[in-house]
This record gives C-alpha cells, structure tokens and sequence, in this order.
C-alpha cells in the first residue's frame, strides 16, 4: 500500500527540501519505489539538492495542464533506480495548479509507487494548500527556535482541520553544544510545547551543506547526520529505532574515551 | 562562567521556552477570519429575532482578558452590538 507524505513546516528555511531529499533517498535505498515532488511553484530547488537539476524537461505544471505524459516528466535519481522526481516549475505561480489536481496527481501517483513524498513550499498559502490535498500523513520540520516552532504549531493545527491526523515532528539543526549549556531548546521541551510524536533528530551537521553543494543526499553514509535521517527512514517505514546520542563524539574527553576504547 | 553567573540570569533556552508558551497560548485561541465571519452572521440571526441591530456596525473579536484564579490572561469573545430599536 503506498503512502502519500507532505513535508512542511510553516517557516523557511528550517530544512524541508532537505529532509525529502534525504528521506526519499533513504526510502530508496531501503528498496521501496519513490516519487519526490517539488510543489514550490516559482521557486524550485529540490532538483538543485538531488543534483538533477540538468536533466529537467517537463515539470509539475506540465504534467496537470497536459501538456506531456507523467512519464516523461519523472526524472530517475542519479543513483537509484527506483527513486524519481516530479520537478516544480520555475516560470509559473502557485496559482498554476489546484488542490483538487494535486490530489489527482497523487492519486495517479500511488498506483506506481510505495512512497509519495511531497516538498512544501514555506507559508499557508495556494502552494501550502496545494501540497496537503492528497497527503495521508504529514513531517513537519522545525528547528529549536520560537520562530520556528511557532510556525509549526500553526501548521498543525491547519493539517488537523484538514483531516490529516498522522503528524509527526522532526526536529532540525540541534545543537548540542547550545543545548548542553541551556542555551538552546531540548528535544522535550520542543515535544512539550507542540504535543506531537518525535520522528526524528537532526543535529546540524556541516556535512549537510557539503552534500547540497554536491547535490548528493547524505543519508546513511557515516555522518550522524546520515544516520539520522536513516533513522527517521526506518521510523516511517514503521520500525522502532532508539534516537542517536547527538553528543556522541563531540568533547574532547568522549573522543579521548573513544580513542582509548573506553566507550 | 562562574557559579554567580547561574543565579544572575537564566539561560536563554528556557527563556525561549516560556515566550512559546505564552504565544502559543494566543495563538492558538485566535479563530481564522472564516470562522469569524460564520459567528458574527450567526450572532446577527439570534439576536435579529429578538430587537433590531445595526449589522454594519456589528464588531467581533477574539482579546484577552485577565481572569481571577488562574494565572495570566485568557481568551475571551468580546463584542458590540449596537441596538437600533428593542422591539418588544
């Protein structure tokens, strides 16, 4: 049965095309059939993130007006051959497509495909509302800031007054060092406030901006936060996986630990 | 940073924490202007069969108000609705 899953947040910039790049990958490589699509009319940048930003010849748009065959506007992942992006188009506006045939899409969609992962655009708006109509569950990225987490509440409450009830939270760019100090959020107080389900926990990692520079997704590799995002791939798969130490390696005394096989 | 410092100020995490709480708290209690709109046409048809009012200058809004026994504010639904002629 496949399964349709937004990724939004409310606030830019928190790390949503990201984690569907990473998810979708990690998805992927678990040998499930994935499809991303990029529904940031105007301002695509998941192709950019994937590293297929040069093989795009229909887009989203292209595909609801009939102007080409769904077929030929997936584009096939570099890597794996069973993950496929649905690009967004660059010289149009959100008013471009409607929530009913977004969901039409999707529902097209499902037919071929395990997973159908959707980048939202930042706000609530036409491409917000666009990018929720055919979504059976949701992953809404935040980081531990008020702005952001502010963000994320009013977009809870906008997808349960949508009725999409499976929500879950991943929360992005932790970094331990702040939060050891107090000096940033705790995973808990961020659960406390916003009252959903931990998927996952992301620490802002500088491997991140290496893998985008390259349009590599990083997910699985050795990094913790490729681990990470494997993490939250196996969560959505349905699996129970214990949340990674963040702290893991980070001071000089757990490295010395570690270097002395301690830990 | 020294152990004075602990006692000085707090760290600006839990700053943070307790400014979402608050703002969550209005956040949340606000209503979309749809759900608006549908109270004050609702109000306007209750209070219509009653006396006559003056629905143009109907006002509704969602404000805070302080309240005894519990801390802080809380939401409450305010509104003026200026009476042409009580009809009886």
């Amino acid at each position: 049965m496949s399964e349709v899953i937004v990724v939004t947040s409310g606030k830019g910039g928190v790390g949503k095309t990201t984690t569907t790049a990473n998810v979708g990958t990690g998805l992927a490589m678990m040998n499930k059939k994935v499809v991303l699509i990029d529904t940031d009319i105007g301002l695509r940048n998941l192709d950019v993130v994937m590293g297929l930003e040069n093989r795009i010849v229909y887009n989203l748009v292209d595909v609801v007006e009939g102007n080409c065959r769904m077929k030929q506007a997936l584009i096939k992942d570099k890597r794996y051959d069973n993950l496929f992006l649905l690009p967004s188009a660059q010289t149009r506006d959100k008013t471009a497509v409607s929530p009913e045939q977004m969901k039409k899409l999707t529902d097209e969609l499902r037919e071929e495909f395990d997973y159908i992962l959707l980048d939202c655009p930042a706000g609530i708006e036409q491409g917000f509302k666009n990018a929720i109509a055919g979504a059976d569950r949701a992953l809404i990225v935040t980081t531990p800031e008020v702005a952001a987490i502010r963000d994320a509440d009013r977009i809870i409450g906008l997808l349960e007054a949508n009725e999409i009830h499976k929500i879950d939270l991943i929360i992005n760019r932790i970094r331990m060092e702040l939060v050891k100090r107090g000096d940033m959020m705790t995973n808990d107080d961020v659960i406390e406030i916003l009252a959903v389900s931990l998927i996952g926990a992301v620490p802002d990692d500088e491997n991140i901006v290496i893998a985008a520079n390259q349009g590599e997704p990083l997910v699985g590799n050795d990094t913790l936060a490729g681990q990470a995002y494997m993490n939250i791939v196996r969560r959505v798969m349905g699996e129970e996986v214990p949340f990674l130490d963040l702290d893991s390696g980070s001071g000089f005394f757990s490295r010395l630990l570690k270097r002395l096989g301690v830990k | 940073m020294s152990i004075f410092d602990l006692f000085k100020k707090k760290n600006s995490g839990s700053i943070a924490k307790d400014r979402l709480k608050l703002l969550l708290v209005s956040d949340r209690a606000s209503c979309s202007p749809e759900i608006m709109e549908a109270i004050k046409n609702d109000i306007i048809n209750v209070i219509s069969k009653y006396m006559e009012i003056d629905a143009e200058g109907l006002d509704i809004q969602i404000t805070q108000t302080e309240c005894e026994g519990s801390e802080g504010k809380v939401p409450a639904l305010f509104a003026n609705i200026p009476i042409k002629d009580i009809r009886k």
